[in-house]
């Protein structure tokens, strides 16, 4: 078995210094977004008392489930013993940090108390998920800190397996528990359903593939290193199957919906007459999302398809995660199930909600941060081989 | 003012003079002292009988001011304490007309996902923000089902000594716990009974004496979204 060979990218063109310029600048401006909705108060925002969580949260969440499902890479090479995705699996345990990294940020500065950050390391509510998730996505990181470091370090190679394992089963555990901070809300019809856990498993799955496919033919690319066409096929056989495995679980959650007269509402809400949901889900979700990605990979084939195929993913998602979280927010909660509510807090009326541009700058700075980690990694450390070519990963 | 008359008005002040204090001293022993806890024995909570809750908003005025909830003429970010919501069968259009705010649960959404505990039932069922560690994440407001709190969305002034808001933290109806604890009734209420449709009760579900067990124990009543089996301090009649 031929070793592989891995090596920092070199850094000194022009290009990786704009590339890093770029990504500084968002997350500057999402910096600067932080500090203004911090000082100003949330009213300078689109969210409100009834879209408590806006666009930052979408962004935060979108990351966070792709920060675990970029590790997949990383596990079909140590768990299921899959050799030709061994040499992918370094940069695959980067993305999983540098995107969890984003993804946290967001979260964090969006707190009313971002001050108080402290306090949530310090006062914990056991029975709360969100007190459960702090110490997964520590966890996280350190468990895949340890999993790089069994794969970097020559001596602790033989552990790569063990480290493997326990990755993915805190990664699995890790967007249970994402999904499940919607799962869990009781009262809200659009929520409430423990779907929502392995749902937010396989859209991991899936927005986690969708950034590495990206990621690795830039790096590849800009750097000049080899990437073999088998192994892109490969990756774009297995985004096919993560979009469909997607486009299963969101058929079922909606049929079973639709099989319950009292959530028939709020199907034909997100369905039918739901305005900028209805075209989201639709038109983002599931023809840019689901259809046009499997079309893609499936019929159309190729590097520029796959490429293609991974950004219709990731807007998808985006897309996805904006109708799960705003959309069900926008739903009026069912108080008085067969009343026609009225009062002066926006009760039974569908909450509308725009994105401001601090929302945005914000959640865009989390996907900067993230960007600007990974180049980094990549600058200072081996993560990617010298050459993907498909001779060399198939003999690796 | 004739001699007799004149010392039996002497003796009604020196007898009134007398008295006071006493009766000033039943109000205190009915109160608690700051050091005494929040009791398990007691569960304080409301019971509103909506037949003659009518179109007025005394409630919400009064809760307001006496909070100190004022706001800023942004219906979308300011917060609402309590509210009046208007319902309208949709079959029958039989129209009806009540106040709501949080409903004080045994088994409260609210604390069970605050991440900080911020969020927590007193022994005596009255559900509260702590302002020192809500770190104004807003879980708790998606997870009401009344959707009964609010997040401060912009720096608050004119504040009241006994009622600390913040910006950046979430709250909500504290059932007055200020006048509670010192054994006067919430502002809603006692406004509805002056003002308004006398419509509202306040006292301890668990005293057998106390009027408000009393109506409970001999009269229909019902709690909003009973479906969720949250075991509600506040209890709506003629719903």
């Amino acid at each position: 078995m031929a070793s592989i060979q891995y090596r920092e990218i070199d850094g000194r063109s022009g290009g990786f210094y704009v590339l890093l310029g770029a990504l500084g600048v968002l997350v500057l401006a999402g910096l600067a977004a932080a500090w203004t909705m911090e000082h100003q108060g949330h009213h300078i925002t689109g969210m409100s008392n009834r879209i408590v969580w806006g666009t930052p949260h979408v962004f935060a969440v979108f990351l966070i489930v792709a920060a675990s499902g970029a590790l997949n890479v990383a596990s079909i090479a140590s768990v299921f013993g899959r050799e030709l995705y061994k040499p992918l699996a370094r940069l695959s345990g980067l993305l999983a940090v540098t995107l969890l990294a984003g993804g946290l940020a967001v979260l964090v500065l969006d707190l009313g108390r971002p001050d108080r950050l402290i306090v949530a390391m310090t006062h914990y509510n056991f029975k709360s998920i969100f007190a459960w998730n702090i110490f997964l996505y520590t966890g996280f990181f350190a468990v895949v800190a340890l999993y790089l470091w069994t794969m970097f370090e020559r001596r602790m190679n033989g552990y790569t397996q063990r480290a493997g394992v326990l990755a993915f089963l805190w990664r699995l555990i890790l967007t249970t528990g994402t999904g499940s901070i919607f799962g869990f809300l009781v009262a809200r019809e659009p929520y409430d359903s423990a779907l929502l856990a392995p749902l937010f498993i396989v859209m991991s799955f899936s927005f986690g593939l969708a950034i590495f496919v990206l990621v690795l033919m830039a790096a590849c690319r800009w750097s000049g290193r080899p990437l073999g066409d088998a192994l892109l096929a490969r990756l774009g056989n297995l985004l096919g199957v993560f979009v469909a495995a997607v486009l299963y679980f969101v058929a079922v959650h909606h049929l079973t919906n639709l099989y319950l007269a009292r959530q028939l509402e709020l199907e034909r809400f997100l369905l039918l007459d739901g305005g900028v949901y209805t075209v989201l889900f639709w038109i983002g979700q599931i023809l840019v999302g689901s259809i046009v990605p499997l079309v893609l990979v499936y019929a159309v084939r190729g590097r520029a398809a796959l490429a293609a195929a991974a950004a219709c993913v990731i807007a998808g998602g985006l897309a996805q995660v904006y109708v799960i979280i705003i959309g069900g927010q926008a739903y009026p909660q069912q108080i008085f199930p067969g009343k026609d509510v009225s009062s002066t807090f926006f009760d039974g009326v569908i909450a509308s909600y725009s994105p401001s541009l601090p929302e945005i700058a914000l959640g865009v700075g989390g996907v900067g941060l993230a960007l600007a980690l990974t180049v980094l990694g990549l600058r200072v450390l081996p993560f990617l081989p010298r050459s993907l070519a498909d001779g060399e990963a198939a003999a690796a | 003012m004739n001699p007799e008359r004149r010392q039996l008005l002497g003796w009604g002040a020196a007898a009134a003079a007398a008295l006071a204090p006493g009766f000033r001293l039943i109000e205190l022993a009915q109160a608690r002292s700051p050091q005494e806890a929040a009791s398990v024995l007691q569960r304080w909570g409301l019971l509103i009988d909506i037949t003659k809750c009518v179109d007025c908003d005394v409630c919400v005025t009064a809760c307001h001011e006496e909070n100190g909830v004022t706001g800023q003429g942004r219906p979308a970010t300011d917060a609402q304490w309590i509210r009046k919501v208007n319902l309208r069968d949709k079959r029958t259009g039989y129209a009806q007309t009540l106040p709501l705010m949080c409903q004080h649960c045994e088994h409260p959404p609210c604390v069970d996902v605050c991440p900080t505990g911020a969020s927590f039932k007193r022994d005596d069922g009255i559900v509260l923000v702590d302002k020192h560690t809500c770190i104004g994440c807003r879980y708790c407001v998606l997870a009401c089902p009344y959707g009964a709190r609010s997040f401060v969305h912009e720096a608050v002034s004119g504040q009241k000594a006994d009622v600390p808001r913040g910006k950046g933290t979430v709250e909500s109806c504290t059932l007055c716990v200020h006048r509670v604890d010192r054994a006067e009734t919430p502002a809603c209420v006692e406004a509805c009974n002056r003002d308004g449709g006398k419509a509202m009760a306040f006292g301890d579900l668990n005293d057998a004496s106390a009027e408000i067990h009393r109506r409970l124990r001999s009269e229909p009543s019902s709690q909003v979204r009973a479906d969720l089996a949250l075991n509600t301090g506040v209890r709506y009649q003629g719903l």
